[in-house]
C-alpha cells in the first residue's frame, strides 16, 4: 500500500470498535487478522477496468442514522422504495450504520426465521454466524478489497431460514448511505437451510455527489440441498461512492439460486457476481441489468462456476451506455472436471447510445468437461434505426421511441424483480438516468 | 371536401446513390381506394417508403403534400400525426415492448399531454379490434411482432390501423403470407374504416384482394414509375393475362428498376 492510502484504522480501532459493538472473541479475531493482511495484498484485478487511482481509502468509517417512526413515514429519499398499498411486514431499513426499522411477521419468527441486522446476529446467533461468515463463499484473503471489508466490517443483515420452512413474502431491506462521506462496509449473509426458500430484496442508496466515500460490500448467499433463494438487488449509489460490491452464492445439491440485479450505481464500480454450483442438479439464473452515465467507469462480472453434474447455469447481462461512460460486461461459465451433463449459457447485451461511451462484452467459457453443454452470444450495438423508424411511423416521437426500445431492452431482467415497488423503483432509475 | 388529400408530385427517390423512383406522380382523396400492382422490384415500396420517411431513402426530386403541407420536411412521427400510415411489408420486431403499451404509446402520441386515452377506454377499445380482426387476445401482451407468424404480422399491422384511424394510409403487401380465411379478415377491417374520410393506398401482387377491397382506381408501376392506370377492370386483366401485355405497349423490355425503357 502507497502512502497516500494509508488508512487511519489499526488494530487500537478494530479492537476498540469490535469491543463497542460487544462482538465475540472470533468476530474480534476475524477483523485483526483481515487487517493484518491488507497491506500484504493487492487490489483487484478486473479484467480490462484499471482501477488502481479509484478511491478506497478516503472515506468515514461510522455514522449513525436516526429511527424511523413509522413506514407511512418515510423520509422523501426512501420514500419510493416501498409498496404503499402493500407495506412489507418484514423490513430492515439501515441508515449509515443505524437499524431505522426494522420489522419481522410473527409468523416467521415462530418458523425460526431469522431476519436482523448483522451486528445482533453476531451476538444472539453467533455459533451460526461464524459457521458461514467468509468461509464457504468469500475468504478474507482473496485481495485487498477482500480483507478490509473483513476489517472495517460496519452494517449488513443476517437471513437464515430454517429447514422445511418456505417464506411467501419478500424479506426486503433498504441500506441508506445518509450522511455523504460514510463508507457502507456492509455484509450481507443469507442462509437458506434444506428444502427452505426464501426471496430477498435489497436496495441501496446515497445522494453524494461532491463527496468522496466508499461502499465495500460482499454479500454472501447460501442455498442448502433443494433450497431455493432469489436475490433481488437495485444499487443506486450516487457518484460520489466508489463501489466494490461482491455477491457470490454456493448451492448446494439440488438447490437454486436466482440473481436479478439493478446496477445502477453513478460512481466508479466494480461489481462481481459469482455463483458456484457445488451440488449435482444445482441451478443458478444471473440476471443483470446496469447503465453507466456520465464519466463513470464500471466492470461488472457474472460468473457461474460448475462442480456439481447435471447443474446448470445461465446468465443474462444488459448494459445501456450513454455520455462517456465507460463499463466492460465478462460473462463466465465455468465447467469443472467432473462436473458431467451440466449446461452453462450466458448472453450479454450492450446498447449503445452516445459516440464517447464504451463497452465491452466478454463472454467467457472454460471447460474441463467433454461431457456437457455451453453456449455464448454477445453483442454490442446501437438503438436500430429501422426500429425506431416503425415506432416513429405510429406518431411515437423519437424520444419516446428511444426509451421504448430501450426499456424493452432492459425488460427480461426488470420483470424478473420480485417486488413490485422495487421493480417500478428500478424502472424510474433507468429513467432517471437514461434520460 | 370531406377527408385528407395526398399529392405525389414528380417524386425521384434514391438509394446509395441509384435512383429507384423516377418521377412519380399519383393523387389520393379521402373516400378514395387505389391499387399499386406490378412486379417485383418496381420501386412500389419504395414509394410507400419515402412518404413515410424511411431512413434510408434520399428524395432527390418532387413533393409530397399532404392537404398543401410539405410532408417531406417533416419527421417521421410529424408525418403520422399529420394522418399518415403505412402497413409496411416487412414490420420490424421489438423485443421487451408488449404490443398494447405500443398500442397506447401510439394512440397517446395524438392526444394532447394530459389528455391521455384513460387505460379502461383503451383496453376496451383494443379488444373490441382484436374480436373484429379474430386476434388471439394474448398476442397484445406479447412483444411487439416478436416470433409472430407473417400472418400474425399482417393482422397486427390491421390492428393498428383500426385503432389510429389514419386520414390517408398505405398497405404494402398487406395480403402476402395470408390464409384465404385472413384475407377475409384483414378485408374487413380495411372495409370497415372506409368512409369519405378515409383514403388508402393499397400495393399488392394479387387481384384476390382487390375481390374483397374494390379499388377506385388501378395503378401499374415499372422501372420507378406510374406506367399506367385505369379502373378495378385493369387488375383483373393483370390477373388474367400477367404483365407481359403493358410491356409490350410501352416496349419496356425489363420492367425493373434502374432498366430504361
Ligand atoms: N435498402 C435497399 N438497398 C439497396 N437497394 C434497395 C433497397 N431497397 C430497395 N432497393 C432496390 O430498389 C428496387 C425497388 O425495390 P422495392 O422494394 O421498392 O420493390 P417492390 O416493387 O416493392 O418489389 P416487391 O414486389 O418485390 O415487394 C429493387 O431493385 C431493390 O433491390
Ligand atoms: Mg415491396
Amino acid at each position: 500500500m502507497t502512502v497516500e492510502t494509508k488508512l487511519p484504522y489499526d488494530k487500537d480501532y478494530i479492537n476498540q470498535f469490535s469491543g463497542d459493538h460487544q462482538e465475540p472473541e472470533w468476530m474480534k479475531e476475524l477483523r485483526l487478522q483481515a487487517l493484518e493482511q491488507v497491506d500484504k495484498l493487492e487490489l483487484p484485478k478486473p479484467d480490462k477496468t484499471k482501477i488502481g487511482k479509484w478511491n478506497f481509502s478516503r472515506f468515514k468509517h461510522t455514522a449513525q442514522g436516526e429511527k424511523i417512526s413509522s413506514l407511512t413515514e418515510l423520509p422523501p429519499e426512501i420514500n419510493d422504495f416501498l409498496d404503499k398499498d402493500n407495506l412489507p411486514e418484514n423490513i430492515i431499513i439501515q441508515r449509515n450504520h443505524s437499524v431505522a426499522y426494522a420489522a419481522i411477521s410473527q409468523e416467521l419468527k415462530d418458523k425460526g426465521v431469522i431476519f436482523t441486522d448483522i451486528f445482533t446476529a453476531i451476538k444472539e446467533h453467533s455459533d451460526l454466524v461464524q459457521r458461514y461468515y467468509m468461509k464457504d463463499a468469500v475468504s478474507i484473503d482473496e485481495h485487498r478489497l477482500t480483507a478490509l471489508h473483513a476489517a472495517l466490517m460496519n452494517g449488513g443483515v443476517f437471513v437464515y431460514v430454517p429447514k422445511n420452512v418456505e417464506i411467501e413474502d419478500p424479506l426486503q431491506v433498504i441500506f441508506w448511505q445518509e450522511d455523504p462521506e460514510v463508507a457502507l462496509f456492509n455484509h450481507v449473509l443469507v442462509v437458506a437451510d434444506e428444502n427452505s426458500s426464501v426471496t430477498y430484496v435489497e436496495n441501496y442508496i446515497s445522494h453524494n455527489n461532491e463527496e468522496e466515500t466508499v461502499a465495500n460490500v460482499v454479500t454472501e448467499v447460501i442455498a442448502q440441498n433443494n433450497a431455493r433463494i432469489s436475490f433481488g438487488a437495485v444499487d443506486n449509489f450516487a457518484s460520489g461512492t466508489t463501489a466494490y460490491n461482491n455477491r457470490r452464492g454456493v448451492a448446494y445439491r439440488d438447490a437454486t439460486i436466482d440473481w436479478a440485479l439493478g446496477q445502477m450505481n453513478d460512481g466508479n464500480t466494480v461489481s462481481e457476481n459469482v455463483t458456484h454450483l457445488i451440488g449435482d442438479n444445482s441451478i443458478s439464473n444471473a440476471k443483470t441489468v446496469s447503465v453507466g452515465r456520465g464519466n463513470q467507469s464500471q466492470n461488472f462480472t457474472a460468473n457461474i462456476v460448475h462442480f456439481g453434474k447435471n447443474s446448470e447455469g445461465y446468465i443474462l447481462q444488459h448494459g445501456v451506455m450513454k455520455d462517456k461512460a465507460t463499463s466492460i460486461f465478462n460473462g463466465v461459465g465455468k465447467i469443472e472436471h467432473g462436473a458431467s451433463k451440466s449446461n452453462a449459457e450466458q448472453e450479454s447485451r450492450v446498447l449503445m447510445l452516445s459516440e464517447k461511451a464504451r463497452g465491452d462484452a466478454n463472454p467467457i467459457l472454460l471447460i474441463d468437461e467433454d461431457d456437457v453443454t455451453a453456449g455464448h452470444a454477445a453483442s454490442v450495438g446501437r438503438v436500430d434505426p429501422l426500429q425506431l423508424y416503425y415506432l416513429m411511423s405510429r406518431g411515437i416521437t423519437q424520444k419516446e421511441a428511444e426509451r421504448l426500445v430501450i426499456h424493452g431492452f432492459l425488460a427480461p431482467v426488470v420483470n424478473q424483480l420480485p417486488i413490485e415497488s422495487v421493480k417500478e423503483q428500478l424502472t424510474q432509475v433507468i429513467e432517471r438516468k437514461v434520460y | 371536401m370531406a377527408g385528407s388529400t395526398l399529392e405525389i408530385k414528380n417524386l425521384h427517390v434514391s438509394i446509395e446513390g441509384n435512383e429507384i423512383l423516377k418521377g412519380v406522380d399519383l393523387t389520393i382523396k379521402g373516400g378514395e381506394f387505389h391499387a399499386i400492382m406490378g412486379p417485383n422490384g418496381t420501386g412500389k415500396s419504395t414509394l410507400a417508403s419515402a412518404i413515410m420517411g424511411h431512413p434510408k431513402f434520399e428524395i432527390t426530386e418532387g413533393s409530397v403534400l399532404l392537404d398543401g403541407e410539405d410532408v417531406l420536411e417533416m419527421d417521421v412521427d410529424e408525418r403520422a400525426r399529420a394522418g399518415l400510415f403505412l402497413a409496411m411489408q416487412y414490420p420490424s420486431e421489438i423485443s421487451g415492448v408488449t404490443t398494447s403499451d405500443f398500442l397506447r404509446s401510439s394512440i397517446n402520441a395524438r392526444r394532447e399531454e394530459g389528455d391521455e386515452i384513460p387505460l379502461m377506454k383503451f383496453i376496451k377499445e383494443m379488444d373490441e379490434a382484436l374480436d373484429y380482426l379474430e386476434i388471439d387476445k394474448n398476442m397484445a401482451q406479447r412483444y411487439l411482432n416478436e416470433g409472430f407468424s407473417g400472418g400474425e404480422k399482417k393482422r397486427n399491422e390491421i390492428l393498428q390501423l383500426m385503432l389510429l384511424k389514419p386520414e390517408i394510409a398505405i398497405l404494402d403487401e398487406i395480403d402476402s403470407g395470408l390464409d384465404i380465411d385472413a384475407l377475409k379478415v384483414v378485408s374487413k377491417g380495411i372495409n370497415k374504416l372506409r368512409d369519405e374520410n378515409f383514403g388508402c393506398l393499397i400495393i399488392t401482387h394479387y387481384q384476390r384482394l382487390l375481390n374483397y377491397i374494390t379499388p377506385d382506381a388501378v395503378h401499374v408501376m415499372m422501372q420507378g414509375r406510374v406506367v399506367k392506370s385505369g379502373g378495378p377492370e385493369l387488375a383483373q386483366r393483370l390477373e388474367a393475362e400477367g404483365y407481359d401485355w403493358i410491356k409490350e405497349e410501352l416496349g419496356i423490355e425489363d420492367e425493373t428498376v434502374g432498366q430504361e425503357a
